[in-house]
């Protein structure tokens, strides 16, 4: 068996809504995954603490308060700054299309909204992590 | 700077490195230990059992902040099973200790079982070595839930807390031959549920049945999530420990694990070896064919493919 792909599933922002934190766990680990889930209310701080610490290559955040334009970047520069930018940063919830393209610009690697089907998500983190 | 002196500067991410590369079965991994094995034996392995549900996780994070506030460091490995259908898991005991993650003196690290069977890792023991170098003062290694027979733990920690809860009932008597006697301490979580004092007097009585070991391991009742009990815990694992130390058990103890241990290494390298080498002298495919065709029968086949390694 190949060596598993270790991803941090977090869930920044006050909102209490993990179902899709959830969904896309699950669906990562049935697809051969090994995923850390640290539950709701992650500070950005716990995030990249927790990712370096599991030495995990993907960072996939799920947020449905609205605040993933200071959140989302926030965790990107803190890992940045951690000199842990090889790890791939992905971001999932409700996010309005017009703020997709100054997420990418701030270095998360992709937006997946709310109707996209797991099997693309995997698809493009087999795709992109750097091995 | 090599992996190896960023470990020992205290490199956080060299650490989680070194640790995927255990877990990978990359060489780098031990040949570091290799380098640097006269800083291991430093740090006190506490193994945190029971059964799924118990409130392993939660325990664990109560007594690192314990140890926390008597200004000591930890390690934590917290080991979940993997699929063995697909390898993949969710590790998802990190989220009884999010107080944790930021605390620059504990490392958590998740851990799937891979396949391996035991209620660890095969990667768990290196992984402990890593933390030990490291210079963590308290290493906790908290098993996957356990049921009769997962009792690796023993071979790995210094001390064991096995968790209970009450309600269990019946089924402690029905797990008690198997994962019962490897507990130094018991903890019986949950302890404001009703049933608390009879899952203490079925733990004693269990223990009753065993009067002739030095140790007779005591039990504590706790309330994990209230934080209640925890010092009356931790004092007793203490004194186990002051009790192993000062015994000489803890040596012993060590040395017997030690020794586990690296029989069970030269037995997978020897296993490597003769798969490797079949082809050559003898084929194992050849020799399973001969026993399923009834030329020859299994016993003899090990016994040939022995004579060949010998020679």
């Amino acid at each position: 068996m190949d060596k598993p792909i270790r991803v941090l599933v977090a869930k920044p922002g006050l909102d209490g809504h993990d179902r899709g934190a959830k969904v896309i766990a699950r669906a990562f680990r049935d697809a051969g995954m090994e995923v850390i889930y640290t539950g709701l209310r992650q500070t950005p701080e716990q995030i990249v603490e927790t990712a370096i610490q599991e030495d995990v290559e993907v960072v996939a955040m799920s947020i449905l308060s609205g605040a993933h334009n200071h959140l989302f970047p926030i965790v990107v520069n803190m890992l940045k700054e951690r000199e842990a930018d090889d790890i791939l940063v992905v971001g999932g919830g409700v996010i309005p299309d017009d703020d997709i393209p100054g997420l990418k610009e701030a270095g998360v690697a992709e937006i997946f909204t709310p109707g996209t089907p797991t099997s693309q998500a995997i698809e493009f983190i087999k795709q992109n992590i750097k091995r | 700077m090599s992996l190896q002196e960023r470990l020992v500067s205290g490199d956080v991410r060299a650490l989680a490195r070194l640790m995927t590369y255990a877990e990978n079965d990359y060489p780098e991994a031990t040949r570091v230990i290799k380098e640097l094995y006269d800083k291991t034996g430093g740090a006190y392995v506490i193994g945190i059992t029971g059964p799924p549900g118990a409130g392993k996780s939660t325990l664990t994070d109560k007594l690192t902040k314990a140890l926390r506030a008597r200004g000591k460091t930890v390690g934590i490995i917290a080991v979940d099973p993997t699929s063995p259908f697909t390898g993949g898991a969710i590790l998802g005991d990190r989220i009884r200790m999010q107080d944790l993650f930021t605390d620059q003196g504990v490392f958590i690290r998740s851990m799937g079982t891979r396949g391996h069977l035991g209620g660890l890792s095969r990667a768990t023991q290196t992984a402990v070595r890593l933390l030990d170098i490291f210079g963590k003062d308290y290493i906790f290694i908290e098993t996957v839930g356990v049921g009769q027979s997962e009792v690796d733990i023993v071979k790995t920690a210094d001390s064991v807390v096995m968790v209970l809860m009450p309600g269990l009932g019946d089924d402690i008597q029905a797990i008690k031959a198997g994962i019962m006697e490897i507990g130094d301490v018991f903890a019986i979580n949950k302890a404001d549920l009703d049933g608390a004092d009879r899952t203490k007097i079925e733990i004693e009585m269990m223990l009753d049945l065993n009067e002739n070991r030095e140790w007779r391991p005591p039990i504590s009742k706790v309330v994990a999530v209230d934080n209640s009990g925890i010092d009356d815990l931790l004092e007793r694992i203490q004194n186990h420990r002051y009790y192993l130390e000062s015994s000489g058990e803890l040596v012993s103890r060590r040395l017997r694990n030690t020794k586990q241990e690296l029989v069970s290494l030269i037995r997978d390298r020897v296993v490597e070896f003769i798969l490797e080498e079949s082809g050559e002298r003898f084929s194992v495919d050849r020799l399973v064919e001969s026993i399923a065709s009834k030329d020859m029968d299994i016993y003899t086949a090990a016994e040939e493919i022995l004579r060949k390694i010998k020679k």
